[in-house]
């Protein structure tokens, strides 16, 4: 532990947080919220703060898989979690099922909500490989969008359910020239 | 939004928290999910100067039926009971409570347990409690207690609790035979407080006369209002229209709601009425059978 002196004593602590499985360590005063660990220790500006006031979900990122708003969570609090932003979607060059169903079927227009969005589907489709419109449209009604009015949303997340469903039922092809 | 500075303890054990509170009794807060907290300090409308985080006490995170209650940790979140298949098979009132709670995601961190000692006239938990009869087990310096939920609520943001109490668990009582209870919720969108809910709990005879009857009413009042003239009018007569009619107009009458943004005070005494005619209907349906224990959750329209 280790003190800073301003005007008033504050004890900061050692947090450490594994994001996109890569670890993050920083000493931070107990007020540092998620979103800024995120954003500002970690320097990954993908997770965005809409209304700051726990009603968006623009700032939408997985704890230990579990969707959360990283504005209402102290980064002390979840100290040791595995969280996932919108920048560790993408694998080797190749966007997520979710990401590019946003791409095919328009589920964006100003993009701003569209990280949390994201997310939210993810753990949703990580869950429920098969959710009707309703569990869908369940599912992110705690992310807000104010210009797509969610139709296309439901489509980009459905298009991803499909995708994902698809390539679990079909083995990857195998390397050119490897034997069979 | 950044909260004003605080020290930030959390402790492994109830004891060593229980410790924490007495040192700074008046100037701690004992932090659940955080999901009220948080955006309370970020507004700096509650600046406490030591936050005592739960998340690593053992125990807290039960949820099971003991001696005949339903036990729910202090730490048990929205989203666990909305997973369980305990709470959906024999507490779907529980169901149409949490499902209705802020939105999924704060669902995932917010406790049951934060949203009955945060104390919120708004909260749901509350009235579905007050309906149920729960009783909370609080731990403090001076050993155990346990607070029935009508000596727990006292006012506005304000419980019983003393300042070195850590609230432990919730304990419902399990439902006796032909008992239903049932969550009726009007909010203008997801993430919103209630214009106004009711919660609503009977146990029946063989004769379908009711033996007992809970009604408790979310956001028309100082905290959770317990609606006693329509649970007496209701006890040993039989649920049909015209007696829950006149529940229900009791229970308007027990409402003490004001004009906000959410609408004129008459209006939502109106709904408190309409409100809980669904949730008696609801609650009776349960009670006999008629309906599947897990039927319409979310605390919808009947």
């Amino acid at each position: 532990m280790t003190t800073q002196t301003t005007q008033t004593t504050q004890t900061t602590h050692k947090v450490t947080l594994t994001i996109n499985g890569q670890p993050y360590t920083a000493e931070v005063e107990p007020r540092l919220l998620l979103v800024h660990f995120i954003r500002e220790v970690a320097g990954l500006t993908g997770t965005h703060i809409g209304c700051d006031t726990t009603s968006c979900g623009a700032c939408t990122v997985l704890v230990n898989g579990v969707p959360a708003k990283s504005c209402t969570l102290l980064a002390v609090q979840v100290d040791g979690a595995e969280i996932r932003t919108v920048e560790g979607l993408e694998q080797d060059g190749k966007l997520h099922p979710v990401q590019d169903g946003f791409v095919q079927e328009h589920g964006l227009q100003c993009g701003f909500c569209t990280p949390g969005m994201m997310l939210t589907a993810v753990a949703l489709l990580e869950r429920n490989p098969q959710p009707t419109e309703d569990e869908i449209r369940r599912a992110i009604s705690g992310n807000l969008c104010r210009c797509t009015g969610y139709v296309n949303i439901v489509k980009s997340i459905q298009y991803a359910a499909k995708q994902m469903r698809e390539a679990q039922a079909t083995p990857a092809p195998a390397p050119v020239g490897a034997e069979v | 939004m950044i909260p004003d500075r605080f020290e930030y303890y959390a402790p492994t054990t109830l004891a060593e928290a229980i410790n924490l509170l007495q040192q700074h009794p008046d100037e701690t807060k004992v932090m659940a999910g955080g999901q009220s907290l948080i955006p309370l300090m970020k507004f700096r409308l509650a600046t406490p100067g030591y936050v005592v985080d739960l998340r690593n006490v053992p125990h807290l995170d039960v949820l099971q039926e003991r001696d005949g209650s339903l036990i729910i940790g202090a730490m048990v979140r929205e989203a666990r009971l909305e997973s369980s298949a305990l709470i959906r098979q024999r507490y779907p009132a529980l169901l149409d409570t949490s499902s209705v709670v802020a939105d999924p995601i704060v669902r995932n961190f917010a406790t049951v347990g934060g949203n009955l000692a945060h104390a919120d006239p708004a909260n749901d938990h509350p009235a579905m409690m007050v309906a149920l009869r729960a009783t909370l087990l609080a731990q403090g310096a001076d050993g155990q207690r346990t607070i029935p939920i009508d000596d727990f609520l006292v006012d506005t943001l304000e419980t019983s609790l003393k300042p070195d109490e850590v609230l432990v668990e919730i304990r419902v009582p399990q439902p006796a035979p032909r008992s239903g209870a049932a969550y009726c919720k009007l909010e203008r969108k997801v993430g919103d407080y209630a214009i106004a809910a009711v919660a609503a709990s009977v146990t029946l005879d063989e004769n379908g006369a009711c033996t007992q009857a809970g009604l408790a009413l979310t956001n028309v009042g100082p905290k959770a209002i317990r609606a006693s003239a329509a649970e007496s009018f209701l006890t040993g007569k039989p649920l049909n229209d015209e007696t829950i009619r006149e529940a229900a107009k009791l229970a308007a009458e027990a409402a003490e709601p004001g004009s906000d943004l959410r609408g004129p005070a008459d209006y939502k005494r109106a709904m408190v009425r309409t409100l809980a005619a669904r949730a008696l209907r609801r609650a009776a349906q349960r009670a006999t059978g008629s309906i599947a224990h897990n039927g319409n959750i979310g605390g919808g329209v009947a």
